[in-house]
């Protein structure tokens, strides 16, 4: 391992666990409570609106820095993406994702932190999204020649 | 509409959502990358030279913290109300929905949306909009 990769790592250790216990505090690696968001037309929980909102807050100073520069504060490549077009398989994917988020009250995040808690349910939700992702790859392979 | 006074946690939502804007941050500014979850697990399923060990550092991160956050006293509460078929049938659709939707609620709904992203608003917008849909049909409709 060269040393940037592990100054890559390092961050990625520390960005993960910081991430995971915005997760945990905010009350976002719980299913119901994403769930009483999601429930608009019912007894609502506007929560997940003020998460989001205030990452997103905070993350717009950063990422005005990350994308005006080529190299990122460690010296390593900037990869932010430049792809910022919207087409037909990002709505088809996201609606897909946003069927799925609603019956579990789960997306990818949240699961990963709930894996810890050694629930079973929470693994089974784990397992399904890796062979969702899986489909997906397979789906994409069989369209190369 | 009704909001759930007794359900809504400003306090603690706002410091999460600090705490997850820090990391996307710290994430961009420190290693260039996105921190979107659905990203960095399906970076495995194409594994790279050079592209798997930041990955697993991340996800181990995110594993540790739970087991870190009850020793220092919190308490992480998880309920999970759907069946195991239900999870099965929507954990197929998050996985196979992330990964053409190229991104979820992180990679899309935080660093998209900071990077004043159309195509992450656009994404946030349609799986927000799937879901609200979801629950409606899942709460109000069928049951």
């Amino acid at each position: 391992m060269t040393r940037s990769h592990a100054v890559e790592s390092l961050a990625s250790l520390a960005t993960g666990m910081l991430f995971a216990a915005g997760l945990i505090v905010s009350g976002m690696v719980n299913p119901a409570k994403v769930k009483g968001f999601l429930d608009l037309f019912g007894r609502w929980d506007p929560s997940l609106a003020l998460v989001m909102g205030a990452a997103v807050g905070v993350g717009l100073i950063g990422f005005g820095w990350a994308s005006a520069h080529a190299r990122s504060a460690l010296g390593l490549p900037m990869r932010m993406p430049s792809n910022r077009s919207v087409d037909r398989r990002l709505i088809v994917g996201a609606v897909v994702f946003g069927i799925g988020w609603g019956l579990a009250g789960f997306c990818p995040g949240p699961a990963i932190v709930a894996l810890a808690s050694g629930s079973s349910k929470a693994i089974l939700f784990a397992v399904s999204t890796l062979a969702g992702m899986a489909l997906f790859e397979w789906m994409e392979r069989r369209k190369e020649p | 509409m009704q909001i759930d006074w007794t359900a809504f946690t400003p306090g603690s939502a706002a410091l999460g959502g600090l705490l997850i804007g820090a990391a996307a941050t710290i994430f961009a500014v420190l290693a260039g990358r996105i921190a979107g979850i659905s990203g960095i697990v399906g970076g495995f399923l194409r594994p790279r030279r050079g592209d798997i060990a930041w990955r697993v550092a991340f996800i181990a991160g995110m594993l540790a913290t739970p087991a870190l956050y009850e020793l220092l006293g919190g308490r992480m509460s998880i309920e999970i109300d759907a069946s195991s078929a239900t999870l099965v049938a929507a954990g197929l659709l998050v996985g196979w929905g992330t990964r053409a939707g190229s991104g979820c609620t992180s990679g899309h709904g935080v660093c998209g949306l900071a990077l004043r992203s159309p195509r992450s608003l656009a994404a946030t917008l349609s799986f927000m909009a799937a879901g609200f849909l979801t629950v409606f049909v899942v709460r109000h409709l069928v049951s």
